[in-house]
């Protein structure tokens, strides 16, 4: 019972080297931890899973980049002196096909660690809890800012060659990954808790895609029926709840975005400070519903 | 360095608001391999959550490789490795990719973990098929990547939770050598549990018998196991002695044996040398019954739960008291 179990003879010849030990550098919870951020957001593109899961996610980056290079295609042809959407404007315009991908990378990110119960053997390592969290939340974050980012660089790009103006050009793309930078640091909170809550992917997707669109279509509604009443003021207001039409009013308020809200009237600055603390409250609070939920991950 | 403790408790306890899942245990356990027996909920799967650091005990202390899992759960995850009980395997990655990863979540730098990850798995009988996707294994297969992940960061002490769990004969067989391997030819500790208790006395140097978060014993297998070597006898009875049972251990303990009752219509014969298995032929051969069986039987470590009588009964009432408390 002791002789090495059903193997061939060139292979026992191989299992003569016998056991060595490792003697080198063991580089702790913040190597982990960064590690588990590369691992998750090559995940999210689909980076090292086979073949088909590859597709959906570069098949909605396609999506997402297209308006950018007809915009420069155009642009560049007939000479306009401004492309047709600003870069800060570009994201919001994108936004649902950003909600998809998002409800695709979140529960990709965390709904197979809990279904598949690895989660464990994370825990049992070096890194802790916030470890695992943070590394989740960063990748998700990470991810659909290159997600979004990238139709953005195509279009300055784009916006240089058809020779726009410089400084013009450098400014509104910069605003642009600014407000994209908060878009995706909040939605990435708010999905990545949604879809940490259940084990099944198909429920995450579904989840994530409901606490996306209901309520920014029901703040949207809402805001119509006040701006038809009159009470243009509270149309700001409104804005506050729903996380899309939150970072709407951040990037109209702050920077220089059209107002899209029913009446185009621009929040007031109380308003606009309302945003940021509720922008910054919300993704606070999604990380701390989410180190609390993996309390009871564990072991 | 023999001799110096690898997991020490003292009074370690602790409680939930239901029940008490540790209640004072104090253990010392030394390099080697050491079985961890208990029935379902007597306690395991919480030491070792405590004695990686994952969860704060009500009171006493643990110390795992001299490190206190209070305050370097970190320091000691990173020099122990953990195989949990259920599955615990993403089936869409290969085995390679999977182990490589938990490498690095271990703190490998890159091409240390690929190197070690391809040492590992062979060592645990994983070859070719290392490379598809874990989804195909059958459980022999899995249960060896779950040893893999455990073993690829060279820890010093690994935590086995049921390795043997749902495996078949062979299979068992195969893991339980492995275990052995672990520490004979690897050179890191084992702490391994089980329910079943015949499998850990063939594995271990040492057993540790937990029961309602309570040891019941501490010792080496040994010890467990070399007390008494005695022979099981079961006969026929005949016409001349309608009790064959009752005659034989009549016979041989006007011989000089000392005979016991066992089991059933077993006799049990404490089998001092050679000569024993003689007598007792000429017993039966005098007697003109019919020898069923006759074997060498050993003290399994399952007589240590009758050995500690009212033990597991002792727990269940505080535990059915707090619940009921809980509930009103």
């Amino acid at each position: 019972m002791s002789t090495t179990p059903s193997t061939t003879p060139a292979d026992a010849r191989i299992h003569d080297i016998g056991y060595r030990s490792y003697e080198g550098e063991r580089l702790g919870a913040m190597y982990a931890r960064r590690s588990l951020l590369v691992h998750s957001l090559r995940g999210a593109f689909g980076l090292g899973r086979s073949a088909r899961a590859k597709v959906l996610p570069f098949g909605l980056f396609a999506i997402m980049c297209m308006p950018a290079v007809v915009m420069v295609a155009v642009a560049v042809t007939t000479g306009l002196d401004e492309l047709p959407i600003e870069y800060s404007g570009y994201t919001m315009f994108m936004q649902p096909i950003i909600g998809l991908y998002i409800a695709l990378a979140a529960p990709q990110m965390v709904s197979l660690d809990l279904r598949f119960k690895t989660i464990p053997l994370y825990f049992s390592r070096p890194i802790d809890r916030s470890d695992y969290v943070s590394a989740k939340a960063a990748a998700l974050a990470s991810a659909l800012f290159v997600f979004s980012a990238i139709p953005l660089v195509i279009a300055y790009a784009g916006g240089l060659l058809a020779e726009l103006g410089f400084t013009d050009q450098t400014t509104a793309f910069l605003r642009g990954l600014v407000v994209t930078a908060i878009f995706c640091v909040v939605h990435a909170a708010v999905a990545l808790l949604v879809a940490s809550l259940t084990p099944r992917r198909g429920f995450g997707v579904a989840a994530i895609i409901s606490v996306l669109t209901i309520p920014y279509f029901a703040a949207t509604a809402i805001m119509a029926v006040a701006d038809e009443q009159g009470s243009t003021d509270a149309v700001g207001w409104l804005a506050l709840f729903s996380p899309g039409t939150l970072v709407e009013g951040i990037e109209a308020r702050f920077f220089g975005g059209e107002v899209e809200f029913p009446g185009e009237v621009m929040p007031s600055a109380a308003a606009g400070a309302a945003y940021l603390v509720a922008a910054a409250a919300l993704t606070a609070l999604c990380y701390v519903l989410l180190t609390r939920r993996y309390r009871k991950a564990g072991l | 360095m023999p001799g110096v403790s690898v997991i020490e408790t003292e009074s370690l306890t602790k409680r939930y608001p239901k029940v008490t899942a540790l209640d004072r245990l104090t253990v010392d356990i030394g390099p080697g391999v050491t079985g961890l027996v208990g029935a379902n909920g007597a306690g395991k799967s919480t030491l070792i959550k405590i004695l990686l650091g994952l969860a704060p005990a009500t009171e006493g202390t643990a110390r795992v490789l001299g490190k206190d899992s209070a305050t370097e759960g970190g320091a000691i995850r990173e020099r122990v490795g953990y195989m949990p009980e259920h599955d615990c395997l993403p089936p869409d990655v290969s085995a390679t990719e999977f182990v490589v990863h938990m490498a690095r979540m271990s703190g490998l730098p890159r091409t240390a973990a690929r190197e070690r990850t391809a040492d590992t798995l062979r060592h645990v009988g994983l070859y070719e098929e290392r490379y598809r996707p874990m989804g195909g294994y059958s459980t022999g297969m899995k249960q060896r990547v779950k040893l893999a992940q455990a073993l690829v960061h060279d820890p010093r002490l690994v935590l086995l939770d049921e390795p043997t769990n749902g495996l078949d004969p062979a299979g068992r067989d195969e893991m339980l050598g492995l275990i052995r391997r672990i520490h004979t030819d690897f050179g890191i500790s084992v702490l391994v549990t089980s329910h079943l208790l015949g499998e850990l006395e063939r594995t271990s140097d040492h057993i540790v018998v937990v029961d309602g978060g309570r040891l019941l014993r501490s010792q080496t297998t040994a010890s467990f196991t070399e007390a008494t070597a005695s022979l099981a006898i079961e006969v026929t009875d005949s016409d001349a002695h309608p009790d064959g049972t009752g005659a034989l251990t009549a016979a041989l303990a006007d011989r000089g044996f000392a005979v016991t009752a066992g089991a059933g219509h077993l006799v049990h014969v404490e089998a001092a040398d050679e000569a024993v298995y003689d007598a007792v032929r000429d017993a039966i051969a005098d007697l003109g019954l019919g020898l069923i069986r006759m074997e060498q039987r050993r003290h399994r470590i399952a007589e240590v739960f009758q050995d500690a009588p009212d033990a597991p009964r002792a727990q269940d009432t505080p535990h059915a008291l707090a619940g009921q408390e809980a509930a009103t």
